[in-house]
């Protein structure tokens, strides 16, 4: 680990810190319905849309009725995603001439994408046409975001209002959001990364002859413009199949730090609309400390193992150490402009919000490096978190913590004014075990069954992790994957698939039920006996409600892969 | 809920138009406009033809050309398309080598190309990244410490001075953004064609 290392980590927590205030401040006015600055010109295209739509923006849902239209929307855009990749051959924006999409993989990229998780059993640029690419992955990058946002949103409303029937309006929350937030910040962003480098074209492939003499065909696209929302809206798709590691969608160190800030940005500032929103901005930072100190814990190990290395290379008599002429460290799968220090701090950003992008190949991680990534999902991606689904998942555990309190002193729990009973309690351990359920669930069954075990690219326990950690991210709707899985198989395309769907909608479902029910509850006066949900105590309390939550779930999984594989390493043991 | 149908459909196709095809087309045109040269890939040209992109790192094997780093990528086999073989720098097909850190194949690859740097550089250490594949398998860049190793060698094939070559290397080394973002690194193209035009003088 180096002092610049660790200075380019603290400038990344700094931008951060300094967005949340202003960014949730404009996002609670959107959200509200307010002007901004940006009303004079998405005004008339929102209000057009509503018109187009029959949709009355101004009237609230019930909890039911704001589900069932996300519910719907998210089936139409699958099913449509679906028809473009198997008519691609015969639509236009085709120059690279790719054939239509085989069913299942299909049906698992179109869940993929539907489900903001973005995970890619294929090679982009070998796959998919420029069309499928725009008008059908770059679309639900915006609206799977927007999807999950509109659901935070209402949640958040859910603990605002008293004594309401309604949760907001699903169709306005999704056009604001697109039109307001998503787009505006996407072309700002493309646009420099354009200027950095980022090619934007719908050219054909490049036929570059190489100064020795041989033929390179350079892969090429509209890339910018889906790289601005892919960081923006946490999707993590990436338009090549090295993702972010490819120098194309990420060419510089600043190009980086961009998109790490851009993969940031919306999780956090949400907390302080939640705060806003409750009228107590106190409540979201307290939210975001948490975020905090999970996040630098796992930035804390994941770059301490990378730096560290692998000792059976230092074994070859190879030079790893860290100098001003060369980062050292575990260099396998990482790239010279990013170093160790932007590859582990990438690869915990990535995972800690349900990114997925990556800039370098987690599964050339040392062991502990890439046991962060796969834990970070397997907390729920709470820290910061997917955009909107973070706040979510955080608030259902914050809703745990405040549970478990109220037990130790035997009192009804609170949180914000509104009295915690049974049916939310329920709703929100129904949502958290989804996870578990899902992950074992579906990892025990591909390590007992051939089509399961034909997968890994690894032998040994390596291999093991390489299959938890797709079922692991595709429920935790994440997209990066120890890559080496052989992950196109009918097998793997339609068991990840249903992770991705159970690991989205059955967590959502039970949360907007909480909105619902907690938005029709009244507001309790604090009193003596309240327990302050803005102090470090709660947020300690909570830290611990997540990690004894989490490690007691998965650790048993993590001792068979990660763990076990890093005292092999130490041993100097093969596979 | 029958009455959300409707909005369900038409905001799926609305927001598709908007940001599926008016977004990257609008992008498009506009990045062609401002930004050309990025916006098509970074081109090297010479003589108009492409001889690479400045952010693509291509294949070097030849003693007298500076190497980049080893990559993993691959093609689809001429003789099946349902095999793949090793095809190193392959821009159309970027990817790692995905070997975790207990691989035999991984230790052996690189016991492997740290046997034939040592014979060519006997002595000196060997960088990491330099027997290392890089996550895309198109890294551009060296690190500096890989340029200076493969100096004595470059300068033997060339029958130049070590020093007229390390000038070159030297004036090839990109410090960190603003000097603090990123990590020091040689672009490995940019030097060899530095390196051809250096002969011609």
């Amino acid at each position: 680990m180096t002092l610049d290392g660790w200075i380019q980590i603290a400038l990344f927590a700094v931008a951060i810190v300094l967005l949340v205030k202003p960014f949730g401040g404009y996002m609670t006015r959107v959200f509200s319905g307010e002007r901004t600055f940006l009303s004079p010109v998405m005004g008339p295209l929102e209000r057009g849309i509503y018109r187009l739509a029959g949709v009355d923006a101004r009237s609230d849902q019930g909890w039911l009725t704001y589900a069932v239209s996300m519910l719907l929307f998210n089936l139409v855009g699958f099913l449509g995603l679906y028809a473009l990749m198997r008519l691609q051959a015969v639509l236009p924006f085709n120059p690279a001439g790719q054939t239509a999409v085989e069913p299942s993989l299909a049906f698992n990229t179109a869940m993929s994408f539907d489900t903001n998780t973005n995970w890619q059993a294929y090679v982009p640029e070998a796959t998919m046409s420029y069309l499928v690419q725009m008008a059908g992955l770059t679309v639900h990058n915006f609206v799977s975001a927007a999807t999950g946002i509109a659901l935070a949103i209402a949640l958040v409303r859910g603990f605002a209002r008293r004594s309401a029937r309604g949760i907001g309006n699903f169709w306005a929350d999704l056009t604001r959001c697109t039109l307001y937030v998503l787009l505006p910040i996407s072309i700002v962003a493309g646009l420099f990364f354009v200027w950095q480098g980022v090619p934007q074209n719908l050219g054909a492939y490049t036929e570059a002859t190489t100064l020795e003499g041989a033929r390179q065909v350079i892969a090429q696209g509209p890339v910018a413009s889906q790289e601005a929302i892919k960081m923006l809206g946490t999707n993590g798709g990436g338009f090549f199949n090295a993702n972010s590691a490819h120098p194309f969608e990420n060419p510089g160190a600043i190009t980086n730090f961009v998109q790490i800030v851009l993969i940031f940005s919306i999780g956090a500032a949400l907390t302080n609309v939640f705060g806003r929103m409750v009228g107590d901005q106190r409540q979201g930072w307290a939210v975001l400390a948490v975020m905090g100190i999970l996040w630098l814990g796992g930035v804390l190990v994941a770059y301490w193992a990378e730096a560290a290395g692998n000792p059976g290379i230092a074994r070859l008599g190879v030079d790893a150490g860290a100098s001003p002429l060369q980062a050292g460290g575990n260099m396998e799968g990482k790239e010279v402009r990013f170093g160790i220090a932007n590859s582990a701090l990438f690869a915990v950003i990535t995972t800690a919000a349900s990114c997925g992008a990556v800039n370098a190949m987690l599964d050339s991680f040392t062991p502990l490096g890439g046991l962060v990534p796969l834990f970070n999902i397997q907390l729920g991606e709470i820290i910061v978190g997917g955009v909107g689904a973070g706040l979510y998942g955080m608030l259902l555990f914050a809703i745990i913590a405040v549970f478990v309190a109220g037990l130790m002193v035997g009192r009804t729990p609170e949180y914000l004014g509104k009295k915690i009973e049974a049916k939310e309690v329920k709703m929100a351990l129904l949502a958290i075990l989804v996870l578990p359920l899902s992950i074992l669930g579906f990892t025990a069954v591909a390590t007992v069954t051939a089509a399961g075990l034909a997968g890994p690219a690894n032998a040994g326990p390596h291999g093991f992790s390489e299959i938890l950690y797709a079922y692991t991210s595709g429920t935790g709707n994440n997209g990066s994957a120890f890559a080496g899985i052989s992950a196109n198989t009918l097998f793997y395309n339609t068991t990840i698939g249903l992770a991705m769907f159970i690991g989205r909608f059955l967590m959502i479902v039970p949360m907007v039920a909480i909105a619902g029910s907690l938005a029709a509850k009244k507001i309790v006066p604090a009193s003596a006996g309240t327990f302050p949900t803005h102090g470090p105590l709660f947020v300690g309390l909570v830290v611990g409600v997540i990690l004894i939550v989490g490690g007691l779930t998965f650790f048993p999984a993590l001792a068979l892969g990660p763990i076990v594989e890093h005292f092999a390493m130490l041993a100097g043991t093969l596979y | 809920m029958l009455k959300e149908i409707r909005p369900a459909i038409v905001m799926m196709v609305v927001l598709t138009v908007i940001t599926g095809l008016v977004y990257p087309l609008a992008m498009t045109e506009i990045a062609q406009l401002v930004f050309p040269r990025q916006a098509n890939g970074s081109l090297i040209l010479k003589d108009g033809k492409a001889i690479g992109s400045e952010l693509i790192g291509q294949s070097f094997s030849e003693a007298r050309y500076f190497h980049g780093r080893p990559s993993a990528t691959s093609a689809p086999d001429p003789a099946d398309s349902s095999k793949s073989v090793a095809a190193p720098y392959n821009a159309a097909n970027s990817s790692g080598s995905n070997a975790g850190p207990t691989s035999k194949a991984l230790i052996e690859r690189i016991q492997g190309d740290v046997d034939k740097l040592k014979a060519e550089n006997p002595g000196a250490a060997i960088p990491v990244d330099l027997v290392t594949t890089s996550a895309s398998g198109l890294d551009p860049h060296v690190t500096p410490a890989a340029a200076w190793f493969q100096v004595p060698r470059v300068a033997r094939e060339r029958s130049l001075p070590e020093a007229r070559v390390r000038e070159l290397v030297e004036r090839h080394v990109e410090g960190r953004f603003l000097g603090v973002l990123g990590e020091p690194r040689v672009n490995v193209l940019r030097l060899n064609i530095a390196l051809d035009a250096l002969k011609s003088q």
